[in-house]
This record gives structure tokens, C-alpha cells and sequence, in this order.
């Protein structure tokens, strides 16, 4: 019988040398480069979903068109006192899309209310997800008393229309730009911090979470490096369905009288189409041409958003 | 002083690092929201129900017992991971903090080694990241050969055998195997020179290929710094190879505690012969294999807690000797019937088996 | 006779990734009333055998080499024919298995399923059947009634090996049947199996990774290593004096209480399991190998006689063929 050698010996190298990996002289580095390449193997899956391209194409289009746009717009094409057309022309070849009652072209004022329309969409986003997320994550991290508080205030928040809480913030707080996007902000940040709750709920189980606490690691350590880290990817996902949203809701609220009247937005110009009786007197150029730029932009968020999900929602891709 | 000779188990088993005394840890029961509304409660769980344990400097202390007798919330109990019900954790005689401050002192100097390193490893980490996490938290020491905190990674990474230690910097651990995991898992713990590991079932998510190895790198720490170990697991074979000590608990107490070779080749109380029963080895199943389901914490029988599995009561052995009473009746404690070596079980004393 | 035979067994998963070679050629035989361990490392592709035992592998899966089963050419089965096997030739008991019984089902209901699929019995037939079972596997008749979230975990693996003793199966295939359970209730359940295989006179493939349980259940071992058999011989013989340097390492990892050659001095394999995309050349054992000599990176080891009903794939063995740089 051969006899054993119980001596442990020492371990031989592990692991062969990927051969695009040679390390970087600062390990401080050393996160970059590992998340540039996180980075193109996730374009690669994103890649292959049409949806997901179609809606990128059309969301940079978009983006390139409230950018630039209005710098070709000349002033006085959507200024109610040096407006050069006529007022209420159909579309022909100098007002490709017709003017409105002050003989504005439609086009002009759509170009330029891209603008708004997308910095009300991206601004409002941001207070939903600064809410949402540190709501959720707060509630769902430190449980107890604070979840019960923060997870009755969200669902209060789930519950009541939207719709007649801003109407009445907008009437308190008064029409303009930021407080708009405020409200917005304010009145649609509930859904996420639901999601980020569930998310949070899960990752504050894990082990790891366990082991950063062992290692002596506070709370805003543990939310910083270790909650924050995976939770952010549903965040994200969501952020770009929630632009969508804000969107459809600035261009609500501007239907219903409670838009920034010294800004032009699409739902702006809808409103004020309505309000001249565009309906009834047929000058559908006026109503038709931004009420479909909405759709387009929502459709577009709403692709990215979908695909994203996708690929970043686990549960949704183990189906 | 002119006494020479030193108190003699002291003297061997050396410093106490950490002293557990008479812990206590429930778990509140859960009942259903209409039985609540009838004003039910829950049975409240004594996962760990007055166990004291002490761990001394450079020993390998194993803490084994079956499943759900409260090893893993004793673990965590003495990394101060969840507040104790009653009883006392000392850490070089001073009681632990329970300021935030005074905790992350303490958690410098113990560190924990988790069961499934694979959970243990946040994924959207780097291995750097990981083994730097506990310096971030603590700093890194400074002094006249103070180190940058990617030399300490680095002599880590090495001292828990991944070298050369560059290579794993910029990995993932989904790109490690299991064995690997465990190794960054360990040199996370390593970073900030702690005095004491505590490990709960190091190896049992591991290949029993790669299973010594882990065990080499944890026995070859204590021999380097004197570091402290307390390994939790079910394994007496394990206990075998690297304790010094061995502690068995059932149903949230300690009934035997001592050297490894008294207690894993002459076993005193019932319940560690039962679990040296079910040791597998060769030559089949004929030893008497301890029948019943693992026991409820919510409902501890009176007496000795082991009586109703115990076959010295089963076979009427307790009666004849006379302890059956005491047996069904009357709580116990440790007591010491050997130096070093304490049992709780009235039988002790009383002779082996005829 | 033998219940069971595997011939020359090759197995290669389709994945987007690539084939997978999880097994490389595998001979297996396990007679009437004996038990055959199969243990190795995880990945090495125990649980592919056992899956191309009953053909329940994915349909893309190539599976080459001879299976037979009771006198049944498993590879060349039809579909109909296939399903009239399992279960009555051959049952499996898997480790998670005991996760997957239907939670809204009474376990008595479970049970009889497989003998009222199969038509040998009508209703309450079945019923009796299903309680003699229970009491079989040492569970009371009046358990039929309970559903699974009332038993422990012992108590469902009990359940799991009642339904593979349904049909009377002249094999059954336990893979890893205790890994996830306690210490304790492990020995009932092994010793449980170990009663009803010699009362039943049943073929056992025992197939865990935990080689210490295997040498108190089987009578022979066939030790696996990245794909391939790579020890085989009697269960005692093999694990108290294994000839394979891997055998070594895995037996080591299993100190038996009271040697003293393990005592303070714990010792495994360095090293990863080897990718089964990227088998090393040689003999695949050889990156992590104690004894290994500059003729194994080129040699391909066959399983040759390494002692009285003892094989292994190793340049050290007697029967190994002369080669250089190799003293025995
Ligand atoms: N967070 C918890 N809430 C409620 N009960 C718990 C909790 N953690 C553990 N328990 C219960 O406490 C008892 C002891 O659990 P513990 O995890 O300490 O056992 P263990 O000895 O580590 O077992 P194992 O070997 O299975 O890991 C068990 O009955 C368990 O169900
Ligand atoms: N359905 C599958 N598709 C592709 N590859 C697979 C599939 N199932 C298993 N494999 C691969 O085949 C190899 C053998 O797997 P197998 O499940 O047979 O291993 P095992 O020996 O049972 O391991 P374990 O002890 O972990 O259960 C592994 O490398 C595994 O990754
Ligand atoms: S005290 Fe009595 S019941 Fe308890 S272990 Fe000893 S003999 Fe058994
Ligand atoms: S053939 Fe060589 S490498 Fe393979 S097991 Fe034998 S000695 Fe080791
Ligand atoms: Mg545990
Ligand atoms: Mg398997």
C-alpha cells in the first residue's frame, strides 16, 4: 500500500493569465478597466435586441433634435408678436406644417418645444429616482418602524390619482418650469420606490451584505458599496421608462391649463391648439403633428426601457 | 514568587481571547395574521439557550452538533451580528461594546469566514475590491513600515494562497471556482491582521478535493500569527483533523467540551457517541444510529434536553443507575470530569457501558 | 447477471457556448443485489450518466456508446417503448428532487402516480401499494394523506425513495440522495437504502461526491475524474488503498477519526477541476497531480489492472505498459 503524504503543499498558480489582461499599475484603475469591458458585453446583448435599437434610434434623434433644433429656428418664427405668417394656414411648402392663431409655424414651435418637453421629461426623472430610490432603499433596508412609515407614505402615493394631487400642488405652487417638474417629480416617485424596496429587501439578505458587517462596515458603507451597487441596475432600467412617463404627464398637465404658459411644450401647443378651437374648425396641423411627436418619444423611452429591463431583470430573463 | 508550578490545564490551554458566558439568543415566533388577531403567539425559538464557551489564544476550538442546535447563531452571536438575550461575550476580559465605535474595534481584530463563499462575495465587486473592503472600512495602519493598501491586498491575496496576487485584482468571483472563492473570502478576513477567525462551515459548500486545502491555509495561520480560530461544523472527521479543542452542542447548549482526542476517541456524553455513530466509514450500517427527527427549539424538554433520544434512557440504563429522575426532571450544567474535558450528563462518573 | 451495463459512454451537451464533453467514454456494470459508488469531484459528469441512464438528457444531447438496462438497448429505444422502461426497469432519486414533489398533492397520490402511469394495477390496488411502500421506507401508512410541506427533509427524501420502489425497478439510480440532509438523518436514509437493497435484492448506482459515504453503502467503487473513470475496484480495497493519485487526494479528504497520520494535518488537491471545454492533454489528471512525471502530459492513461479487481488510469500502476521515467 502506498502511503499518503498528508503535508499540504503549497497550492501551484491558479489561474492562467487572460491574455488582454495584463494589470494596470494602479489598482484605482483596476475597476475601470474591468467596467469598460462590463460595459461592451453588455452593448453586445442590447445590441441584439430590435426593439431595444429601434427605440435608441429614435430616442438620440430626439435628443440631437432638442439640442439642436432650435438653434435653426429663427425667434421670430414662434414669437406671438413677430410671427410672419398668416394666422391658420395649412401646411404648405413655407409652413411645412401650417400656423398657428398668431401665425406661428407649427413646425418651428415643435422643434423648439422639444426642449422643454425633454428637459421637463429627463428633470422630473431625476427627483422621481432621487426619491424613489432613497425612499426605497431607506425602507427597505432598515425595515421596522422606518419601512412601515416609508411603505405606508408610497403606497398612499400608489393609491391616490396622480392626476388630483398635481392639479392641486400645481395650483398652490403656481405654473412654472421647475415647480412642474417638481410635481411631477413629487407625485410619481412612489412606483419606483416600491420596486427599489423589493430589490433592496433581497440584497440586504444576502450574505455579503452579512460579511461587509462582520468586516465592521456602518450602514452608509453597506449602502454604498454593497445595496446601492445592485439595486442600481433596476433603478436604471426604470429611469429611462420613467422619462417616458414624465413626458406623457408634462404633456398632461399643459392640456389641462397647469403648463408653464411662458414656455412652448408639445402638450403646450396641443393645449393652445384646443383652446383656439382648432378641434372644431378642422385645423388638425395644429393638434395632430406634436401629439404624435408625444407618441414617437414615449414609444422610443419606452423601447429602451423595455429592452433594458430585459437584460437587466433577472427574473425576466430566466423565462 | 516562590510558587513554581503553575496551574497545569491553565498553563496548557493559555490566554482566553474570547469568553462566551451563559448566552442566550431567541428568535420570536411568527404566527398567521388572523391567529395573531385571536391573540396566538408564536413559539418563541432558543436557538441558543445558555452556551459558554471560551477560545484561547492559537487554538482551534470546533463547535459541531446537528443541524439547527445553534452553531451558526452562535457564530454570529460572538461577531456581534445579533444582540444576545442574555449572557456575556468577552473579548480579552473586556465585555463587547455595543456602541458602533467600540464594535468596529472589535471587528478588526475578529473576522469571519462564511459558509458559501459564492453568496458571501458581492458580485459587482472586484477580487481587489473585496480583500481592500475591510481596510477602506478600518483604514490602513500607518506606523514607520506602514504599508500601501495595495501592498496589504497583495501579501493577503498571497498569504491565503492566490499568487501571484496581481493576477486576481481585476477578476470577478463568478470567474473563480469555489475553492478560490473561499481563498479571497479568507484574505478579505486576513487584510487587517485579526487575532481570531471564526469560520462556519468553511468547507461543506467545497469539493473534498479542494476541502484540505482550505483547511492547510486555516491550520497554517494559527501556527504563523497565533491567530484564533473557532470552525464551525457537523463534521466530526474535520474537528478531527484541525481541532485542538472540540465543543458539541444540542438543542442550543454545549453538553461536552475538551481536548479533540478525548472527546472524538473517548466520548462521555451520549449525544457525542450518537453523532460518532453516524460518522461514515467503512464496514457498513450496523452501529446503532440515533432514530428521530433533528429536535425543535421551540420546545425544549424539561431535564436534561437530550432525554428523549437518549438511549442510556431508552435502554433503561438510567434507571438501573438511578439518574432517571434527575435525567427527565432536573437541568444540568457542565461540569468537568477530566482536566480540560467537561460533559453535561448525570451519567458522568458513573463508569462506561458494561 | 448484471443489471446494468455502460459501454464505451460519451456524452456532449450542445450549448451556445459550444459542445461540452462531459463524458469521455465510460464502462460501467452493476449486477443483481449490488451497489456500485460513483464519486468524483463536481462537473466530472456524474449526473450526466445518470441522466443518459434513463435518457433524460436534453433532446439536443449526443450520446454515444452502448446502454443496456435489464436486457433493454436504452439508446435505441423508441419513445413509447423508453417510457415503458423507466420506472419499471429503472428510477432515480435525485437530490433536489425532494424540492420538486408536487406541494398541492398528497404524498399518497404521488406515490401512486408512476403504477397508475404504468397500468399495472387499478386505484386502490395502488393505494395498498402506496402504503406498503410508506411503511417500506419506515414511514406510517396514515402518512398518504399529509402533503409535503408536513414532512421534514428525511422524511421527503424517504418519500422520493418510496417512489422509486414504486414499480419494482430492477435498478435504481441515487444521485446524491443525502447531500442536503443533516448528519444524523443522512445515517438514517443511508441506512435505510442499504436495507431495502439487500431485502429487495435491487442494483444500486450510488452516485455522491462524498466518497466516505459511498465506502459504507457500495460494494464497488468507480471513481470519476473529468469525464472519465479513472479508479474502479472494490469499495474497501479503493479507499484504503487507492491506486489513483486523485483517489488519494479524495480519500484523504475523509480522515477517518482517531489515524493519527491526519491529525493537525489536513490536505486536499491544489488546484482548479478542470474545464471540461479545455481537458488538458495527457493524462487530464496531470496539472494537479502529486505524482506526476514529464511522460503523463503526453500519455493518455487507459484503465489498467492496478491490482486483484482493481483498475486506474495511471502511468504508476503495475499493469501500466513500460515507460520511461517510470519506477514502480
Ligand atoms: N433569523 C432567524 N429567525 C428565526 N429562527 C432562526 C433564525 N436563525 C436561526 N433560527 C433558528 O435557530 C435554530 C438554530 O439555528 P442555527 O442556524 O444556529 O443552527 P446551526 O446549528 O447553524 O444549523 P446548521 O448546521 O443547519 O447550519 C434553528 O432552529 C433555526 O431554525
Ligand atoms: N444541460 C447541460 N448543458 C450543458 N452543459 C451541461 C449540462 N448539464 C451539465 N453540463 C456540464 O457537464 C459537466 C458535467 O456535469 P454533471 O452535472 O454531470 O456533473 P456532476 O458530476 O453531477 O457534478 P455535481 O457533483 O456538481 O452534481 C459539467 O461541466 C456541466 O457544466
Ligand atoms: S443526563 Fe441522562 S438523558 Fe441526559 S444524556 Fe445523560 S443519561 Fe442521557
Ligand atoms: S498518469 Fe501521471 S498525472 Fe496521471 S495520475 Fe498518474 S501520475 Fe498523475
Ligand atoms: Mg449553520
Ligand atoms: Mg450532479
Amino acid at each position: 500500500m502506498q502511503t499518503l503524504d498528508p503535508t499540504p503543499s503549497e497550492p501551484p498558480v491558479l489561474v492562467e493569465e487572460p491574455a488582454d489582461l495584463v494589470p494596470p499599475k494602479s489598482p484605482r484603475r483596476i475597476g475601470w478597466a474591468r467596467r469598460r469591458r462590463a460595459l461592451s458585453a453588455f452593448w453586445k446583448t442590447y445590441r441584439r435586441s430590435r426593439m431595444g435599437m429601434v427605440g435608441l434610434v429614435m430616442m438620440i434623434l430626439f435628443i440631437l433634435l432638442a439640442v439642436f433644433g432650435p438653434l435653426f429656428v429663427p425667434a421670430r418664427n414662434v414669437s406671438v408678436a413677430f410671427a410672419t405668417g398668416k394666422p391658420f394656414q395649412p401646411p404648405s411648402l413655407q409652413w411645412p406644417l401650417g400656423t398657428d392663431n398668431f401665425g406661428r409655424s407649427v413646425l418651428s414651435l415643435i422643434v423648439v418645444g422639444s426642449r422643454i418637453s425633454l428637459i421637463v421629461g429627463f428633470a422630473a426623472t431625476v427627483v422621481t429616482m432621487v426619491l424613489g430610490a432613497g425612499i426605497g432603499i431607506a425602507s427597505g433596508f432598515y425595515g421596522g418602524k422606518t419601512d412601515t412609515l416609508l411603505n405606508a407614505l408610497t403606497n398612499w402615493f400608489l393609491v391616490i390619482p396622480w392626476i388630483a394631487l398635481a392639479i392641486v400642488m400645481a395650483s398652490i405652487l403656481g405654473p412654472t418650469l421647475l415647480n412642474i417638474i417638481l410635481i411631477i417629480g413629487i407625485t410619481s416617485w412612489a412606483g419606483t420606490a416600491r420596486l427599489v424596496r423589493a430589490q433592496a429587501l433581497t440584497v440586504k439578505e444576502r450574505p455579503y451584505v452579512e460579511r461587509a458587517r462582520a468586516l465592521g462596515g456602518g450602514d452608509v458603507h453597506t449602502i454604498a458599496h454593497h445595496i446601492l451597487p445592485n439595486v442600481m441596475p433596476v433603478i436604471f432600467a426604470n429611469t429611462v421608462l420613467t422619462v417616458a412617463l414624465s413626458i406623457l404627464a408634462e404633456t398632461t398637465l399643459s392640456l389641462l391649463g397647469l403648463g408653464d404658459p411662458n414656455s412652448i411644450s408639445w402638450g403646450g401647443i396641443i393645449n393652445e391648439a384646443f383652446q383656439a378651437g382648432a378641434l372644431s374648425a378642422g385645423y388638425w396641423w395644429w393638434i395632430i403633428p406634436p401629439g404624435v411627436m408625444i407618441v414617437l418619444v414615449v414609444l422610443a423611452f419606452t423601447m429602451c426601457g423595455y429592452a433594458l429591463d430585459e437584460i437587466i431583470n433577472p427574473r425576466l430573463r430566466e423565462r | 514568587m516562590s510558587d513554581p508550578q503553575p496551574e497545569p490545564d491553565v498553563a496548557e490551554l493559555g490566554v482566553p481571547v474570547v469568553e462566551v458566558e451563559d448566552l442566550e439568543v431567541n428568535f420570536k415566533g411568527r404566527v398567521g395574521f388572523f391567529a395573531g388577531l385571536l391573540g396566538r403567539k408564536g413559539f418563541d425559538a432558543k436557538a441558543v439557550d445558555g452556551v459558554s464557551i471560551t477560545l484561547y489564544e492559537g487554538e482551534v476550538l470546533a463547535l459541531a452538533g446537528e443541524s439547527g442546535c445553534g452553531k451558526t447563531t452562535t457564530a454570529r452571536a460572538i461577531m456581534g451580528l445579533l444582540i444576545p438575550d442574555a449572557g456575556t461575550i468577552r473579548y480579552r476580559g473586556e465585555p463587547l461594546a455595543r456602541s458602533r465605535r467600540g464594535l468596529r474595534g472589535y471587528r478588526k481584530q475578529v473576522q469571519m469566514v462564511f459558509q458559501d463563499p459564492t453568496a458571501a462575495l458581492n458580485p459587482r465587486q472586484t477580487i481587489y475590491e473585496i480583500v481592500a473592503e475591510a481596510l477602506r472600512i478600518h483604514g490602513v495602519p500607518g506606523g514607520p513600515d506602514a504599508k500601501t493598501e495595495e501592498q496589504l491586498v497583495a501579501r493577503a491575496l498571497s498569504r491565503a494562497g492566490l499568487r501571484p496576487p496581481e493576477r486576481f485584482y481585476l477578476l470577478y468571483p463568478h470567474e473563480l471556482s469555489g475553492g478560490q472563492r473561499q481563498r479571497v473570502v479568507i484574505a478579505g478576513a486576513l487584510v487587517v491582521d485579526p487575532a481570531v477567525i471564526v469560520a462556519d462551515e468553511p468547507v461543506s459548500n467545497l469539493d473534498a478535493s479542494v476541502r484540505g486545502e482550505i483547511l492547510a491555509l486555516l491550520m497554517k495561520l494559527r501556527e504563523g500569527s497565533r491567530i484564533s480560530i473557532l470552525i464551525v461544523t457537523h463534521d466530526l472527521g474535520l474537528a478531527w483533523t484541525v481541532a485542538d479543542r472540540v465543543a458539541v452542542m444540542y438543542l442550543g447548549r454545549v453538553v461536552e467540551v475538551g481536548p479533540a482526542e478525548e472527546v472524538l476517541q473517548r466520548p462521555k456524553h451520549p449525544y457525542t457517541k450518537a453523532l460518532l455513530n453516524v460518522v461514515p466509514e467503512a464496514g457498513g450500517t450496523e452501529r446503532p444510529i440515533l432514530q428521530g427527527e433533528p429536535p425543535d427549539p421551540t420546545r425544549i424538554p424539561k431535564g436534561c434536553r437530550f432525554h428523549p433520544r437518549c438511549p442510556v434512557v431508552a435502554s433503561g440504563r438510567a434507571e438501573r443507575l438511578g439518574i432517571l429522575n434527575r435525567c427527565v426532571s432536573e437541568d444540568l450544567a457542565l461540569e468537568e470530569i477530566a482536566p480540560g474535558h467537561d460533559v453535561a450528563c448525570y451519567l458522568k462518573g458513573l463508569g462506561e457501558e458494561p | 447477471m448484471s443489471v446494468l451495463s455502460v459501454r464505451d459512454l460519451s456524452v456532449e451537451y450542445r450549448t451556445t457556448g459550444g459542445d461540452v464533453p462531459a463524458v469521455r467514454g465510460v464502462d460501467l456494470e452493476v449486477d443483481r443485489g449490488e451497489v456500485l459508488g460513483l464519486a468524483g469531484e463536481s462537473g466530472c459528469g456524474k449526473s450526466t450518466i445518470a441522466g443518459a441512464i434513463l435518457r433524460l438528457l436534453p433532446a439536443k444531447t449526443k450520446i454515444t456508446g452502448r446502454i443496456e438496462l435489464d436486457g433493454n438497448d436504452i439508446l435505441e429505444l423508441t419513445p413509447g417503448k423508453l417510457r415503458a422502461v423507466r420506472w419499471t426497469a429503472g428510477s432515480i432519486v435525485f437530490q433536489g428532487a425532494m424540492h420538486a414533489m408536487n406541494p398541492v398533492q398528497r404524498i399518497g397520490e404521488q406515490i401512486m402516480e408512476p403504477i397508475l402511469v404504468h397500468g399495472q394495477s387499478g386505484e386502490r390496488e395502488a393505494r395498498m401499494r402506496a402504503g406498503t411502500l410508506l411503511e417500506q421506507v419506515g414511514l406510517p401508512t396514515r402518512r398518504l394523506d399529509d402533503y409535503p410541506h408536513e414532512l421534514s427533509g428525511g422524511q421527503k427524501q424517504r418519500i422520493m425513495i418510496a417512489m422509486a420502489l414504486a414499480c419494482s425497478p430492477s435498478l435504481i439510480v441515487a444521485d446524491e440522495p443525502t447531500t442536503a440532509l443533516d448528519v444524523m438523518v443522512q445515517a438514517q436514509v443511508l441506512q435505510l437504502l442499504r436495507t431495502l437493497q439487500h431485502d429487495l435484492g435491487l442494483a444500486l448506482l450510488f452516485i455522491t461526491h462524498d466518497l466516505s459515504v459511498l465506502v459504507e453503502v457500495a460494494d464497488r467503487l468507480a471513481i470519476m475524474y473529468a469525464g472519465k473513470v479513472v479508479e474502479q475496484g472494490g469499495a474497501e480495497a479503493v479507499f484504503h488503498s487507492p491506486a489513483h493519485p486523485y483517489t488519494k487526494a479524495l480519500a484523504a479528504a475523509f480522515p477517518a477519526i482517531g489515524d493519527m497520520r491526519f491529525r493537525g494535518r489536513p490536505s486536499g488537491l491544489g488546484g482548479d477541476p478542470p474545464d471540461p471545454q479545455q481537458i488538458p492533454t495527457g493524462c487530464p489528471f496531470h496539472p494537479r497531480c502529486a505524482e506526476v512525471i514529464p511522460a503523463c502530459s503526453s500519455v493518455v492513461p487507459e484503465l489498467w489492472t492496478a491490482g486483484p479487481a482493481r483498475l486506474a488510469a495511471c502511468v504508476h500502476v503495475s499493469g501500466a505498459p513500460a515507460l520511461e521515467g517510470v519506477s514502480r
